[in-house]
């Protein structure tokens, strides 16, 4: 393609707003600005923890002091400075509210625009949501319905109250505090979060599903999510996020724990669609996330993750095969562009004998991104024939991006079956010009032939879902051949 | 329907089309003929408006429209079809999304509402069957994994659905045996109108055994240099392409 057709279509791209770029105007109730144990006490009071939460966090603060950022992603940004965060801000709403009608106007619009408004979840879709806008929950539906099978489905704030014996159990047990520099920064300080527990034998009759959105102009985002799915039962979970657009840079580090019990079945899926930054890279949302499951006997974990947004994404789903017999698997689709960097992949940790797990990635590269696999799947000595399958594959849809796989793979049993497969292509020409001659049109071209690149991982999303996240990735990728 | 002046062509600066001219009426078949080299899928190409091909003289009259003035997605919407010599594989998108995209394209630009799913189906039926495509082709990706036979025919049912006024057919004739000739042939016979218009490129004159021309023209060095009856094909089978050529000298 000539060089001026890609000035133009470069200009296309840069031109083009991002298109949840909006703000929602609501008082908050603000944290001064920096870190320290007196801000992580406030944060603590604020939410009327208990004392050992608080030694808890007070402890992962100590921890966190005594680390280092990582060096070793494939990623170049200006570190955060932690002092010229908020770590707290809460919508001023504090009265437990009825009905949807109570709801501030300007939050019901917010939720609007992003097209996932309680009213049209309750009636059209039957998923229960809870809506978190900067780290507290404001509005819970379908909680009665699923009371009635058991299963608790609430912000990490309310269970810390209500159900006080499950989180001490559970938090921390997939995520140890020290496990990395942003999980123990998380630990310190998270503000909010989802819960959820399923209890013995239910099927969870839903997909459960929580809308983060980042709203407060620097404030960081520390988001802590427990699913605990108990013995034989089953649930799905969606996570997806939009953000405002932003001139300074916001950094989100959450923590995903996963506890998959014996027999249970755990389905993780997220669309991701942060303000990536301008075509500079500039404003954009920094992503360090560290999500995990633990599976025991027979039990099975899936993580299905389209990766569309953000300046920066560290992100690594991860799944520790402990049970014999138990199954992880990770599906991915990452998109870049601009000058969007993606350090994203997986690590399937064997340990149980007869563990299987299967990694599905697909890059998709644009503009001047940066974006890479890294995987890693480790055989530990007991794992007596475990089998795993990784799929790695590179959409190049420029010449002047990188895609760019980095797998470990440690095997330390001699009977293990391990199988890694990769491929690296550009977004040909003659497809589309195949798609011209039928009378579609370049962007429709790619938005079909980048969909049907990442239809496997796609086809693992629920139904809503798949169709949200192809929008995305035809968004995220409108007018980037070159 | 066409009317070809004149027209130069180039690919990465070496000229391969050197002054074709071409008329063909509305509802005839014509066809295509001559070596290797000598221009065919350059036409072809040039036509459907590939990039790589720049056209640096001459016009093109499709319809009352000047064909090179719209890009390549414009002149499909218009009305021309190219049946791809080497059709070309879009794994993960199934073939029946693919032509529901091009159908609504075409509708669109002619200021129609969407088909409808019921629509689409009975045109989908209606359409197979004429290439004996089994719903196991249709409903797979856009060519993966098909054999030879099974693109040409594909490209036949696409070109069914989509009632192209003009459909150039380059080289179908190429990797198939003779049922599948038979019946890619039997295809764009009933597809045969009087507001439909065929420009059929072939190396071998069996093809138009099947698809019987109204005009046969030889294409040489990026020139028509002899023009005929269908007779004109079985003349070349006989006698070979260095008859024309020694008959230029």
């Amino acid at each position: 393609m000539a060089y001026d057709g890609e000035d133009k279509i470069l200009e296309e791209v840069t031109g083009k707003a991002y298109e949840f770029g909006f703000t929602t105007d609501i008082d908050s109730d603000k944290a001064p600005v920096g870190l320290n144990e007196d801000i992580i006490r406030l944060i603590s009071t604020k939410k009327n923890e208990p004392e050992w939460l608080l030694e808890w966090r007070l402890k992962a603060f100590e921890t966190w002091q005594a680390m280092v950022e990582p060096e070793w992603p494939h990623l170049q940004y200006k570190k955060p400075d932690f002092q010229a965060i908020s770590y707290y801000a809460a919508p001023k709403q504090k009265k437990e509210l009825a009905s949807m009608d109570e709801v501030d106007p300007e939050l019901r619009k917010t939720m609007d625009k992003l097209g996932i408004s309680l009213e049209e979840q309750k009636r059209l879709s039957g998923v229960a949501v809870d809506f978190v806008m900067d780290s507290v929950s404001v509005a819970t539906s379908f909680k009665d319905k699923l009371a009635e099978l058991g299963i608790i489905f609430c912000s990490m704030s309310e269970a810390v109250l209500e159900h006080p014996e499950l989180v001490k159990k559970y938090i921390g047990s997939v995520v140890p505090v020290r496990d990395n520099y942003y999980a123990a920064l998380n630990s310190a300080v998270f503000t909010d979060g989802s819960f959820c527990y399923i209890p013995k034998g239910v099927k969870c009759p839903m997909e459960l599903s929580t809308y983060f959105r980042i709203n407060e102009s620097g404030t960081g985002q520390f988001e802590r999510t427990l699913v605990i799915a108990d013995e034989s039962s089953y649930v799905s979970y969606l996570e997806g996020c939009t953000a405002p657009q932003r001139d300074e840079n916001q950094l989100h580090a959450a923590v995903v724990e996963l506890i998959a019990l014996k027999d249970a079945e755990i389905k993780y899926s997220t669309v991701q669609n942060w303000y990536p930054g301008d075509e500079e890279g500039k404003g954009g949302v920094y992503n360090f996330v560290t999500k995990r499951g633990i599976c025991h006997t027979r039990s099975k974990i899936s993580w299905t993750q389209v990766e569309t947004g953000s300046a920066v994404t560290w992100k690594y789903p991860s799944c520790v095969l402990k049970g014999d017999d138990s199954v992880g698997e990770f599906y991915s689709v990452a998109v870049t562009n601009n000058m969007q960097q993606a350090d994203t992949g997986t690590k399937m940790i064997h340990l149980g004998k007869r563990t299987r797990s299967t990694i599905i990635s697909k890059g998709i590269s644009a503009g001047k991104s940066q974006n890479s696999y890294r995987g890693l799947v480790q055989i530990m000595p007991n794992a007596d024939h475990a089998r795993n399958f990784s799929q790695c594959d590179s959409l190049l849809m420029t010449d002047r991006c990188g895609a760019h796989t980095f797998p470990y793979i440690e095997t330390k049993n001699p009977t293990a079956q391990v199988e890694h497969e990769a491929t690296t292509s550009k977004i040909g020409e003659d497809q589309i010009f195949y798609c011209l001659q039928r009378g579609i049109d370049e962007e429709q071209a790619i938005s079909l032939i980048v969909n049907g690149y990442a239809k496997e991982v796609l086809n693992k999303l629920p139904m809503e879902f798949a169709v949200e996240a192809q929008k995305l990735l035809a968004i995220s990728l409108e007018g980037s051949v070159g | 329907m066409l009317t070809i002046k004149n027209l130069h062509a180039q690919v990465e600066d070496t000229p391969i089309l050197k002054g074709l001219n071409l008329e063909i009426g509305s509802g005839e078949v014509h066809a295509i003929m001559g070596p290797n080299g000598s221009g065919k899928s350059t036409l072809a190409s040039v036509l459907a408006g590939r990039e790589d091909y720049e056209v640096t003289a001459g016009s093109v009259d499709f319809d009352g429209t000047d064909l090179l003035e719209l890009d390549a997605s414009d002149r499909a919407r218009e009305g021309l079809f190219l049946a791809f010599q080497y059709p070309v594989e879009i794994p993960g998108v199934s073939n029946l999304n693919f032509m529901k995209a091009a159908i609504n394209a075409k509708r669109e630009h002619q200021g129609l509402e969407a088909i409808t799913a019921k629509d689409f189906l009975a045109l989908v039926k209606e359409k197979s069957a004429l290439v004996e495509l089994s719903g196991r082709l249709r409903d797979r990706s856009v060519n993966e994994g098909f054999s030879g036979g099974e693109k040409k025919r594909n490209e036949i049912f696409q070109m069914a659905m989509l009632e192209p006024k003009l459909a150039v057919l380059d080289e179908t004739d190429s990797g198939l045996d003779i049922d599948a000739l038979r019946i890619v042939s039997e295809g764009v016979n009933a597809m045969r109108d009087a507001g439909r218009s065929f420009l059929v490129i072939t190396h071998y004159q069996r093809l138009l055994d099947h698809i019987v021309p109204d005009h046969v023209h030889v294409l040489s060095d990026g020139q028509i240099v002899k023009s005929g009856p269908k007779e004109l094909a079985l003349e070349l089978e006989a006698k070979g392409y260095d008859w024309i050529k020694e008959g230029i000298a």
